[in-house]
């Protein structure tokens, strides 16, 4: 993992890239969105205020899952019906970038796929069932969110980014698919629902009135 | 190098209410969208900064939570703040019935449920795959290698709020629910047009609760059998038939034994004839002796036609000369009707004589053989013998055959004790399915209704 740094073109600061491959950051001083060319760096636009959420996660968590060790380098921030919902964007050992979403507490580990045929939006109707890597699907929830923000290093360009469609979807094993129409074309997401103790998460955030490891802190008033 | 990013510690949200002022504190952090002010009952909407009234929602404080809402218990080896409750009902047949339903919150495991219905409670964790649909007159779900037989299919409403909720909680908010049980676990999911979500309940005794949050008191007893509540009798049953047969395999082993080891020492045999006329019908046996307190079994096998006899018979100890009486009438009918032919008793019969003593013993045998009769010491005869006995040649002869055997296992015991030993399974069934029968009474699949 290369870091290669920089300065914001915006205020100055040092930019620091924790992987190689990031397409956009965010600078942490002035909030401005990033994006790296093979020349230069060039800001895009700011990130406004995030909206407070209760993720657990944060920049610089790591974790392992399926014996693979990664660290969170970014964020997408939505939010829908109910309420905030992360896609953190991790590294892992090998190199390759995947996401964990963190929606109410409820955590999947997920990676993009290939472009591919994918059905549009309306086809996937609640019950419809897909096959991706022959894995059986169906149609559990639609959801719009709002996009609310960035932050961190991300594998693409994403700013600017209002209302959005996604549809996931559910197997008869723990496998998870997402059908994200943020794009003109559809992005499929596969992985894998996780219980919060499957990702071995260090340096998560704090809660108070509670240790890191979920239980009730000493001397809390309960 | 940047500063370093990790955030502070995250607070607990407080606020004041717009409506009356007082402070709110939300234990689920970012994740309430919707609060109940716990002064003046008033909905907040705290999903954006400013917090806002929701003044179409208009409810009086009617319920009281059993678990006080902002207590943290430990449940499943985990530490949980109750933060909401709601009461959601259903109606079947023109009857609602409303159970309650707690959110519990934990920041790093998530949101967990329990429901309460009449003093049983459920443990609900939500589903992250889809249960198996399995085709079949009742339908039924496979789920991590266990199926689920459906209960009901029901909408549920909201009737009541109160506290913190993760969603944007309203009353009324119909939701399709459909229960799927194999206690001590149920299925439910529920459905909208959008979505579908499926969780998974586990019967927790009251007590359960009562110790994880620390509650004073016991738990309301619980009224009647919930759909997922385990049977006491599951598991037990089949334990109760498969002792029943091994006990009877061992019966049957213990029967063998001593039916190998009984000597059946035939002790004295004889063949006899007997005319109704002779004088003085009575005579004794040579002596024979019987070897240990066994019992004694007399064989007697005539050649009776159409006729009856009865025998006394004294088995008498020549050492001390104490008597067993005993006696046997035998009568045997046959012939023809209408019907096609027709016998009626027995010409041979076995009489066991138990625990005789060892010792030198003699038989005295007293034969009697009137002339025909048309009525019977035991059994009255049927108008058929009766005139098969009116008809058949008077006083005939009657040649006979006296067996006696020593040594020979009785089995009366035994079958009593084989018919007995099925009703404590047979009953413990009948209890078992009587549980279940109760059971599904309050699903869509009840008997009789």
């Amino acid at each position: 993992m290369s870091q290669p740094n920089a300065n914001c073109p915006n205020c100055g600061a040092p930019v620091q890239f924790r992987w190689s491959s990031a397409v956009q950051t965010t600078c942490e001083f002035c909030k401005s969105i990033l994006v790296r060319s093979d020349v230069d760096i060039q800001k895009v636009g700011t990130v406004a205020d995030l909206p407070p959420d209760a993720s657990p996660i944060q920049i610089l968590t790591e974790g392992s899952w399926n014996g693979r060790n990664f660290q969170v380098i970014g964020r997408i921030i939505y939010e829908y019906d109910l309420g905030v919902w992360n896609e953190w964007h991790a590294v892992f050992s090998d190199g390759t970038s995947g996401w964990i979403s963190d929606a109410q507490a409820t955590y999947a580990v997920s990676f993009i796929q290939p472009p591919q045929h994918l059905p549009n939006a309306s086809e996937a109707f609640r019950g419809a069932h897909f096959t991706f890597s022959n894995v059986d699907f169906e149609v559990t929830s639609r959801n719009t969110a709002f996009y609310r923000g960035v932050q961190g290093e991300l594998p693409f360009q994403f700013w600017d980014k209002s209302k959005v469609s996604f549809i996931d979807l559910r197997s008869r094993g723990r496998e998870f698919a997402t059908l994200d129409y943020s794009d003109d074309a559809p992005t499929l997401y596969l992985g894998q629902s996780v219980d919060y103790e499957e990702l071995n998460l260090k340096n998560v955030r704090e809660f108070e009135g509670w240790t890191l490891t979920g239980q009730a802190a000493p001397g809390a008033r309960y | 190098m940047g500063p370093v990013v990790t955030a502070p510690i995250v607070k607990a949200r407080g606020l004041n209410c717009p409506n009356c002022g007082n402070a709110v504190e939300l234990k689920g952090f970012a994740h309430t969208l919707r609060v109940t002010c716990p002064s003046c009952g008033t909905m907040l909407d705290t999903s954006e900064p400013n917090v806002k009234i929701l003044h179409d929602f208009q409810q009086q404080l009617t319920r009281t939570p059993m678990i006080p809402l902002g207590s943290r218990g430990r449940l499943k080896g985990v530490d949980w703040d109750a933060i909401g409750f709601q009461t959601r009902a259903i109606e079947v047949d023109g009857t609602w019935y409303e159970w309650s339903e707690y959110v519990l919150f934990n920041p790093y495991k998530g949101f967990r449920y329990l429901t309460e219905y009449n003093g049983h409670w459920n443990f609900v964790t939500p589903i992250d795959s889809l249960p198996e649909p399995i085709a079949g007159i009742r339908p039924k779900v496979k789920y991590q290698n266990r199926s689920y037989q459906h209960f009901q299919h029901a909408i549920a409403n909201t009737g009541f709020v109160l506290g913190e909720f993760p969603w944007q909680v309203k009353l009324g908010d119909p939701v399709a629910a459909d229960d799927y049980v194999s206690p001590p676990f149920m299925l439910s999911s529920e459905t909208t047009n959008d979505e579908v979500n499926w969780s998974l309940g586990e019967y927790t005794p009251g007590t359960e609760i009562w110790q994880g949050f620390k509650m004073p008191g016991a738990p309301p007893a619980p009224q009647g059998i919930y759909a997922n509540q385990p049977s006491p009798y599951e598991g037990k049953v089949g334990g109760m038939w498969g002792l029943m047969f091994l006990l009877m395999i061992g019966l049957v082993v213990a029967a063998i034994i001593i039916s190998a080891m009984a000597k059946h020492e035939v002790v004295f045999h004889q063949n006899y004839s007997f005319a109704p006329a002779a004088p003085e019908p009575s005579f004794v046996t040579p002596v024979f002796e019987l070897k240990g307190t066994k019992n004694v079994e007399l064989e007697i096998k005539t050649s009776l036609s159409n006729n009856w006899a009865a025998f006394n018979f004294a088995l008498i100890n020549d050492d001390t000369g104490t008597a067993y009486n005993f006696g046997k009438e035998l009568s045997y009918y046959f012939g023809s009707d209408s019907d096609g032919s027709w016998t009626e008793g027995d010409p041979n019969a076995t009489i066991t004589v138990p625990g005789i003593p060892p010792g030198h013993y003699y038989l005295r045998v007293e034969p009697e053989m009137d002339k025909p009769k048309t009525t019977s010491y035991v059994s009255p005869l049927s108008p058929r013998a009766q005139a098969a006995a009116a008809n058949a040649k008077p006083a005939v002869a009657m040649s006979y055959e006296l067996t006696l055997k020593h040594d020979i296992p009785t089995f009366s015991l035994f079958w009593i004790v084989i018919l007995l030993l099925p009703i404590p399974p047979i009953w413990r069934s009948i209890q078992a399915a009587s549980f279940n029968n109760r059971r599904w009474q309050e699903s869509d699949y009840a008997t009789g209704s």
